[in-house]
């Protein structure tokens, strides 16, 4: 009996986590129609943490450890994700949903766990002062549209005096995020601008591309997500809209949105806030260590693939962030408040991205207390059918701020009011 | 003749073309619906799952390899050859009758005299069931249809253009049909006729017929139940895959097929569940309803009317006949 209880005991000990490594929760989904986008963001932010564990033992020499836990894209599965791991030493969340975010930010603010929603989430958590533990750096919805259009600019030749937008989007929150900057951006620039919603999941959108087709915008805008994407694309190639006129935001640009329409999506445009392609050193190492040791996340056939990248993005940023946060608190073992505190002094040069073997992966950027943002930078890639590959073909651009920050100001001042929330930073 | 006129001939046109579609999909809950009393909800999952397997088969995927490979430490993926459609077509239909027979051995005919709300349960179970399956047989990523008969054959995409130039002569304004929406048209017709033609003419399609009527006297005929309902699953089978086949190649070959059902639900509540031609008059009632819907009123109330416009439809014409437009009226004495 006593060395059945001294074995169990062991067991349970060689089990449970050690106190002291860095655990990292990933709320993936694996399963449900968005699985095909789910999947490679997950490897992706797994295979690089384990690249850490491999080749350099963890960071700072302290082993991380990610945690999956299943979302399947579902808001409820997500608050149960965060509510099941949050206890486990969680440091920092990628909720990897809108709607999640939205359930997760009272929850985590109140824990004093930081989250980083980098590309989606609230728009308006840009701003430090009223959302402490939220981070939307280096890019968020409303930059996409402002870069989107100054991007449409040039294209026109330097004005968009007198043309057509339209913004295509899926019929919900985080489709409907960018018409407060677009409608602005119609004032200033001159431009006609209209919405043609789509409702979920989008596998019909005949109505919508008859009305593009008989108003004939110059160029089209468009927030999709899930099967709303390869319909879309397919459906412009349809109608013969010209793809170098049709730009989706970074959540309707990865290789399985175009993919499926064949050479009829080549040209089309979608706006990224880092690199694509395999040609990175990381990823040589990720083959290596990873990969070759049998130890990836995924088949590991995913690498150099958009959301794949996006997931080494993520993970690289998060172990910034916590390198950061060793080096300023003097110990390896931190805390999710050092863990913020670090993410609101977080800057990203371009000899950190090198050094990380990610040279010119995405932009430069600077966190501070008030702007938990970054500069708002993104760039354009393009799809090449024959070569089945994305381009990237400008450099990454920041968004009109000017126009973006009044929206953010007011939008979080609005929060902050509902929500008796008293501004930090001052 | 007016501009809007015209468009809005355009936006009929595409609403009978969306509205075959929508049929083939609730073909198949009708057929299931009418031979054995049972609401199917995975139909939708049947489409699903038989378009992955006609797609895996084609591309010479290794069925359930992740398991395999994480069992026996090897790390295959592909057998590595590419099969013609015209192979892979009767591959995938003898694994949807596998299936079909596999539901019936083990889950319908063990509930045989349950209540309908059970056999509805059962259905939902075979739905999540069935989708996990999917992918772990064959894997979540979106998948291509290259869908030719011949090396010329293939589905057609894109603008009809013998429509497109005797439409601009006539009206000054080219209209939009696609290649592969007329495609599904004639697929459906043929489809149709042979699924009459079968009911009809054939010794099988005759029983399936008295099964239909009347369980218990097709039983004192001698007609095997066991057989009927796996050839009704078949048959079921058999219009989810040219269902997946049709809508796989629009979107890709996804999870998200499954939601086509969705699409299904106005058409079997406008046409009934258990007629065949109410299906078919059903989907184009509903396709062109919802276009011309989005198109005349949907600028006026933010558009993406089409969801639920689909649905007041139906409920306007529940109303009037609950039955369905085509649907049996059941008179229960008491």
């Amino acid at each position: 009996m006593k060395k059945i209880l001294v074995t169990t005991v062991a067991a349970m000990m060689a089990a449970a986590p050690a106190m002291a490594e860095l655990v990292f929760p990933s709320l993936s989904y694996r399963t449900g129609p968005f699985a095909a986008s789910g999947i490679p963001f997950a490897d992706g932010y797994a295979d690089y943490f384990t690249l850490l564990n491999e080749r350099d033992g963890g960071i700072g020499g302290e082993m991380v450890n990610v945690i999956e836990c299943e979302t399947a894209y579902n808001t409820e599965k997500g608050v149960e994700c965060y509510e099941a791991t949050k206890d486990q030493g969680a440091l920092l969340y990628q909720p990897l949903s809108t709607g999640i975010t939205y359930q997760l930010i009272p929850k985590a603010t109140a824990d004093g766990i930081p989250m980083h929603t980098m590309g989606y989430g609230r728009t308006s958590a840009k701003n430090g002062k009223v959302f402490s533990n939220v981070f939307n750096y280096p890019v968020n919805y409303w930059d996409g549209a402002s870069v989107g259009i100054k991007h449409f600019k040039e294209v026109a030749g330097g004005s968009l005096k007198g043309k057509k937008i339209t913004l295509l989007h899926f019929n919900g929150a985080y489709g409907k995020e960018p018409i407060p900057t677009l409608e602005k951006l119609a004032e200033i620039e001159g431009f006609e601008f209209n919405a043609i919603p789509i409702d979920y999941p989008g596998q019909e959108q005949k109505s919508q591309w008859l009305q593009i087709r008989r108003e004939r915008p110059d160029f089209v805008l468009f927030w999709g997500w899930g099967v709303m994407n390869q319909v879309a694309v397919q459906e412009a190639a349809n109608v013969r809209f010209p793809m170098e006129n049709f730009m989706g935001i970074w959540w309707s640009g990865a290789e399985q949105d175009v993919l499926p329409a064949g050479d009829g999506a080549n040209g089309y445009k979608a706006l990224q806030f880092h690199n694509v392609g395999s040609d990175f050193p990381v990823f040589g190492d990720i083959q290596k260590y990873v990969v070759d040791a049998g130890k990836a996340a995924g088949a590991g056939d995913q690498i150099g693939t958009v959301l794949y990248n996006r997931g080494v993005y993520a993970a690289f940023l998060a172990a910034e962030a916590a390198k950061d946060a060793q080096a300023a608190n003097g110990t390896s073992s931190i805390t999710p408040a050092m863990m913020r505190d670090a993410m609101e002094a977080l800057e990203i040069t371009g000899a950190e991205m090198a050094a990380a073997g990610l040279p010119n992966f995405g932009p430069e950027f600077k966190v501070t207390c008030e702007n938990h943002g970054g500069d708002g930078m993104a760039a354009v890639a393009q799809w090449d059918a024959s070569a089945k590959k994305w381009n990237l073909i400008s450099d990454f651009v920041a968004s009109d701020a000017s126009v973006v920050g009044p929206l953010i100001e007011a939008d979080s001042a609005a929060y902050a009011a509902e929500n008796n929330i008293e501004e930090r930073c001052n | 003749m007016p501009e809007q006129l015209v468009f809005a001939m355009e936006v009929f046109l595409n609403g009978l073309m969306a509205g075959v579609l929508y049929a083939l999909v609730a073909l198949g809950f009708v057929l299931i619906y009418k031979a054995s009393g049972i609401f199917n909800f995975a139909q939708g999952v049947m489409a699903l799952f038989a378009a992955m397997t006609l797609v895996g088969i084609q591309n010479g995927q290794i069925p359930f390899a992740p398991l395999i490979n994480a069992t026996l430490g090897t790390n295959a993926h592909f057998f590595g050859w590419n099969l013609p459609s015209a192979i892979s077509l009767p591959l995938t239909v003898g694994v949807m009758i596998l299936l079909a027979w596999a539901v019936q051995r083990f889950v319908f005919r063990h509930l045989v005299g349950q209540e309908p709300i059970i056999l509805f349960m059962a259905t939902i179970g075979l739905a999540y069931f069935l989708e996990g399956v999917a992918d772990l047989m064959w894997g979540s990523e979106i998948k291509k249809l290259d869908f030719c008969l011949t090396a010329e054959t293939c589905l057609p995409q894109g603008i009809n253009l013998a429509i497109d130039e005797a439409t601009y002569n006539w009206f000054g304004y080219g209209f939009f049909i696609d290649n592969l929406d007329i495609t599904a048209a004639i697929v459906a017709v043929l489809l149709v006729g042979a699924l009459v033609a079968f009911s009809q003419y054939t010794k099988h399609g005759r029983a399936m017929r008295a099964v239909a009527d009347d369980h218990q006297a097709a039983l004192s005929v001698g007609i095997s139940l066991d057989f009927i309902w796996v050839l009704v699953w078949s048959v079921a089978g058999f219009v989810a895959l040219v269902a997946g086949i049709m809508w796989g190649a629009k979107s890709g070959v996804q999870f998200s097929l499954s939601l086509i059902a969705l699409k299904a639900l106005p058409v079997l509540m406008l046409g009934g569940f258990t007629s065949i031609p109410g299906a078919i008059v059903g989907g184009l009632i509903i396709g062109v309803g919802e276009k011309l819907f989005e198109f005349a009123i949907g600028p006026m109330v933010g558009g993406a009317t089409e969801n639920w416009f689909a649905y007041v439809l139906a409920l306007l014409f529940l109303v009037f006949r609950p039955q369905g437009l085509f649907g049996e009226k059941i008179i229960e004495r008491v």
